[in-house]
């Protein structure tokens, strides 16, 4: 069961409303390697793993990137607060206007919606907990990239925050891949 | 409105809630390393302080039966919200 805590893990400052950093911020949201991917990913890979440190890691790990999607769209949310109709076309944002005023929306940075195969499930926890790995890595280059895209230092601290997480999340699956990896081993002596 | 001490309040909380994280998922990995565990335990211990403090002023951080409706109001659902707070 899931609780909510009514608090940011971190906290989210913008120096200024930037519809453009919004609209690729919101790749981290709802895009192949943003946190809704990562959390839908690992929560539904746990009930099938064979030890309890990899249902602990999968589950603790996933629930916090839901936390982390609520940072990528707290971002977006304050980096569109207050900007103008004509600042949101210029920034190429219209067509999520159109569809969606201001609500946020998983999408990737183009504006394409989120689809399940961002995620897989083969049930074999040595090639899962590798996709987890090439996925943790992977956010990680995705975050460098919006870095780069902004001089806004407040909105680069945030990205900064996430990108250390994930980082940190590498670590413990290359833990629980190893622990994982010795337990089918013992499994296998009679 | 009282939005300066707020922030104030929940930064602590968020630094407290952050060890405590990074501690259960290295324990997740290492569930025998009793340093870590004692680690965890004292973060607790001033987390759920922090906490207590925060909630009697501004209302629960958490609902579904944990923690207490302390005003007689159910301040659950005021405003600000998480991502409208300003830091």
């Amino acid at each position: 069961m899931w609780l909510y805590e009514k608090k940011l893990q971190v906290p989210v400052r913008v120096t200024a409303p930037d519809p453009r950093m919004a609209k690729y911020v919101i790749t981290q949201y709802g895009g192949p390697e943003g946190e809704l991917s990562a959390a839908l990913r690992y929560l539904n890979m746990r009930y099938t793993m064979p030890t309890g440190k990899a249902k602990g890691v999968l589950t603790d790990i996933g629930t916090e990137e839901l936390a982390h999607m609520e940072l990528v769209a707290t971002l977006v949310y304050k980096l569109l607060e207050g900007a103008s109709m004509e600042a949101i076309k210029a920034a190429d944002l219209g067509s999520h206007y159109a569809d969606h005023d201001r609500a946020l929306y998983w999408e990737n940075a183009a504006g394409v919606p989120w689809v399940a195969a961002y995620v897989s499930a083969t049930g074999d926890p040595v090639a899962d907990l590798h996709e987890n790995l090439a996925a943790e890595q992977k956010a990680r280059a995705v975050y460098e990239n919006l870095i780069h895209l902004t001089d806004d230092p407040q909105v680069k601290d945030v990205l900064r925050f996430l990108r250390e997480r994930e980082v940190v999340h590498f670590q413990r699956f290359g833990e629980t891949l190893m622990d994982v990896q010795d337990h089918m081993k013992r499994k296998k002596v009679f | 409105m009282d939005s300066h001490n707020q922030a104030h309040l929940l930064r602590k909380i968020q630094e407290l809630s952050f060890v405590a994280v990074d501690l259960n998922l290295y324990l997740d990995t290492h569930p025998g390393d009793r340093r870590a565990l004692e680690m965890y335990n004292n973060v607790h211990r001033d987390f759920l302080q922090a906490v207590r403090k925060y909630e009697k002023m501004y209302g629960p951080l958490v609902n579904f039966g944990y923690s207490p409706a302390m005003q007689d109001y159910w301040t659950w659902v005021e405003s600000p919200w998480p991502w409208e707070i300003k830091y």
